[in-house]
């Protein structure tokens, strides 16, 4: 028995998209999300979206890196082998500068590519919406809204209907 | 400004005429020229990696690996019999490798500009050449880390420049450039790959869908054995580097605000870069290296010849796969631009060394340059001058910039002069220092040629597999700049319908 996993429904064009996102967002929807082969400007606030948590990700990352290379530098040419060059201090935060700036945005690099797939709950290669061949279209020029199953006001009724009246076509029910 | 017209100052004529001035209507552009829609722009550029390989590019290929042949040979020989078979001697001890590991770095400097200043700038022009010229980026610096590596001799002990105990347990040393060096071009070769790769991962998941619509649809029927193989092919080699993206508006968000901060990541470095090259020659304390003017006019060449290199590279592909509405006119003219500034920076930044060198009032400063103008290689000097400072000048004219063969032919004389920008500095410093006896005149071996010459090979293999088998631009983002993508756009804009 197939059991619904969600319900899409087609937009003609970016303005209509954008609206009918506020409508959803209004209705009170929480698992849902638009489909589209472009980042839409604005929409995060259109379906209600907090601020993405990636510089989080990017802050720890750097935060690390700078500390890494700190204590890369000091345990090396200070602690464990001294190293006399021109009878200078073993250790000063100035000169081993560009090793702890580069580490700060490596590691951050890392920690924001890495936040982009945690927060995105990427890899993710299996998903009943690659199923349907009106999702794959989105690669092209569809613009879609889902609504997903596991959604407390979820009905397969009601939302076709509420998907109907905020101005979407082609509404089709995917199912796992 | 705000007052109705009844109770302007004007006079009733004044008033009159005014009404009749009509504010002139400032035509932008537009960034994808000839009213496309989303369906083409993908179809454009998703057809370069699905359709049959063109003839040319496999000629191109069997030019380019037998061209990065040579820098293979090269280094074999180098390996299999010392460092002496580059012309290297002394007092010359860093001839064309660390020239060319200067040239390529600096070429590389365009990609990232494109990609992560100009997207803090908001420059919507970027994006059908950003993809381009930060794979050009990655190959760029591929090419550069060679010499560096070789340059050590003993290639087997390359290790000792990673921070890692040598075998008495010593540790490198921080206190020196070449040490920060490897670290600043190792991360920037690393964030680099990084952000063209994140920057990918829509478009990859776009190619995957694309092919598993064909397979879905099965019509293979008159097509050779391999297209269907190769869309099996696509299905998962897209697939497992796509992530499983899904073009939800979750995942765009937190893409954006990734993308948005790798840039902001990026900026620093990649002005970092190039300063700490430049650290390389201006902390040492050889005349016409000791110099603080270093930093900024090194990051200024780098990002002049990257653009040249991006033009070079970006003409011939435009014309090659008709890229015409994608890379429009407003984009050459803005790179052409960018060229002219930075290029007038490099010029100016020539003079003022000559200047500082007579108000430095250091005689060893003023012998430098009077030497790099008329000493025993003055003709570098002269070529490098004639490229450099010349060349970008015609770009003032429009007449110039709209002559795509003409900007190409300028943009190869940008690389040449760039590359003897690095000679001269490299060269004339350690040619001609302190002690008239110990001076020497440096050439090259047919080694150092050859394994230069190679790596334009390597470079275009790198490429070619590039321009085969990836996307060329970033869909999501060219579709973004078009009027169609903004959700308060009530034009004629609708999409699809008027074609």
């Amino acid at each position: 028995m197939s059991v619904p996993h969600a319900i899409i429904a087609s937009f003609p064009d970016t303005p209509s998209f954008y609206h009918a996102a506020e409508k959803v967002r209004d209705a009170g929807y929480k698992k849902w999300d638009t489909y589209s082969s472009f980042p839409v400007h604005g929409m995060p606030q259109a379906q209600g979206q907090p601020r993405s948590k990636v510089p989080i990700f990017t802050f720890c990352g750097g935060i690390t890196g700078f500390a890494l290379g700190l204590s890369i530098v000091w345990y090396m040419n200070y602690f464990d082998y001294p190293l006399i060059v021109g009878g200078k201090p073993f250790f000063s935060p100035v000169f081993p500068f560009p090793i702890m700036y580069e580490l700060t945005i490596l590691l951050a690099a890392f920690g924001t590519l890495g936040g982009m797939f945690l927060t995105n709950l990427l890899p993710q290669h299996h998903n009943p919406f690659f199923e349907s061949d009106t999702f794959l279209e989105v690669a092209g020029d569809r613009l879609l809204i889902a609504i997903e199953a596991r959604d407390p006001k979820f009905d397969v009724q009601s939302t076709r209907q509420f998907l109907e009246s905020i101005g979407g076509t082609n509404i089709e029910e995917i199912t796992v | 400004m705000a007052s109705s017209p009844n109770d302007s100052p004007l006079s009733p004529t004044q008033a009159a005429i005014l009404s009749k001035v009509e504010p002139a209507e400032l035509v932008e552009q537009p960034l994808v020229a000839n009213d496309r829609d989303f369906n083409w722009v993908t179809n454009k550029i998703c057809r370069i990696v699905e359709t049959k390989t063109p003839t040319w590019w496999w000629v191109c290929m069997a030019m380019a690996l037998l061209t990065a042949s040579f820098t293979g040979m090269g280094l074999a020989y180098l390996v299999s019999t010392g460092v002496g078979v580059w012309g290297l001697a002394n007092p010359i001890n860093w001839g064309w490798a660390i020239v060319n590991f200067v040239f390529w770095i600096g070429i590389g400097h365009a990609g990232t500009l494109i990609s992560a200043v100009l997207c803090l700038l908001k420059q919507g022009w970027r994006t059908s050449i950003n993809r381009a010229a930060e794979a050009m980026t990655i190959f760029a610096v591929i090419c550069a880390g060679i010499f560096p590596l070789f340059h050590v001799g003993r290639i087997w002990f390359a290790w000792w420049l990673f921070p890692l105990p040598n075998a008495n347990a010593i540790w490198p040393q921080f206190r020196s450039p070449l040490e920060w060096d490897v670290f600043a071009v190792s991360t920037y070769g690393t964030v680099s790959v990084l952000f063209w790769y994140m920057g990918m991962i829509p478009d990859l998941g776009v190619l995957r869908d694309r092919a598993v619509q064909r397979l879905k649809l099965g019509a293979y029927e008159g097509s050779s054995w391999l297209t269907k193989r190769m869309d099996i092919f696509r299905k998962y080699f897209y697939a497992i580097f796509a992530m499983g993206w899904r073009n939800a508006g979750n995942h765009w968000r937190n893409y954006e605000m990734a993308y948005l901060v790798l840039a902001g990541l990026s900026t620093p470095l990649v002005l970092s870069v190039h300063t700490i090259v430049s650290f390389d020659f201006a902390v040492a304390q050889l005349p016409g290296w000791h110099t603080t003017i270093f930093p900024p006019y090194f990051v200024a060449g780098a990002i002049f010849s990257g653009f040249g290199m991006v033009l070079t590279l970006m003409l011939p592909l435009r014309a090659v796969y008709g890229l015409h509405d994608l890379i429009t006119q407003r984009h050459i003219d803005n790179m052409c631009k960018i060229c002219l500034g930075t290029g007038s920076i490099v010029g100016y930044a020539y003079i003022m060394e000559f200047f500082i060198a007579w108000y430095g009032a250091n005689p060893y400063e003023s012998f430098a340059f009077i030497n790099r103008g008329f000493g025993q290689y003055s003709w570098a000097y002269y070529m490098m001058f004639a490229c450099n400072v010349f060349t970008p000048q015609l770009f003032w004219f429009k007449a110039v910039r709209r002559n795509a063969a003409l900007v190409w032919v300028m943009s190869i004389f940008i690389n040449v002069g760039m590359w003897f920008e690095r000679f001269v500095i490299t060269v004339t410093s350690l040619a001609n220092d302190f002690l008239p006896s110990s001076w020497g005149y440096y050439s090259p071996t047919i080694v150092d040629v050859f394994t230069f010459f190679g790596t334009f090979g390597v470079f275009s293999v790198l490429f070619l597999m590039f321009v085969r088998f990836l996307p060329l631009m970033p869909i999501g983002e060219v579709k973004y700049v078009m009027p169609q993508a903004d959700p308060h756009c009530h034009s004629s804009h609708q999409k699809g319908e008027q074609h």
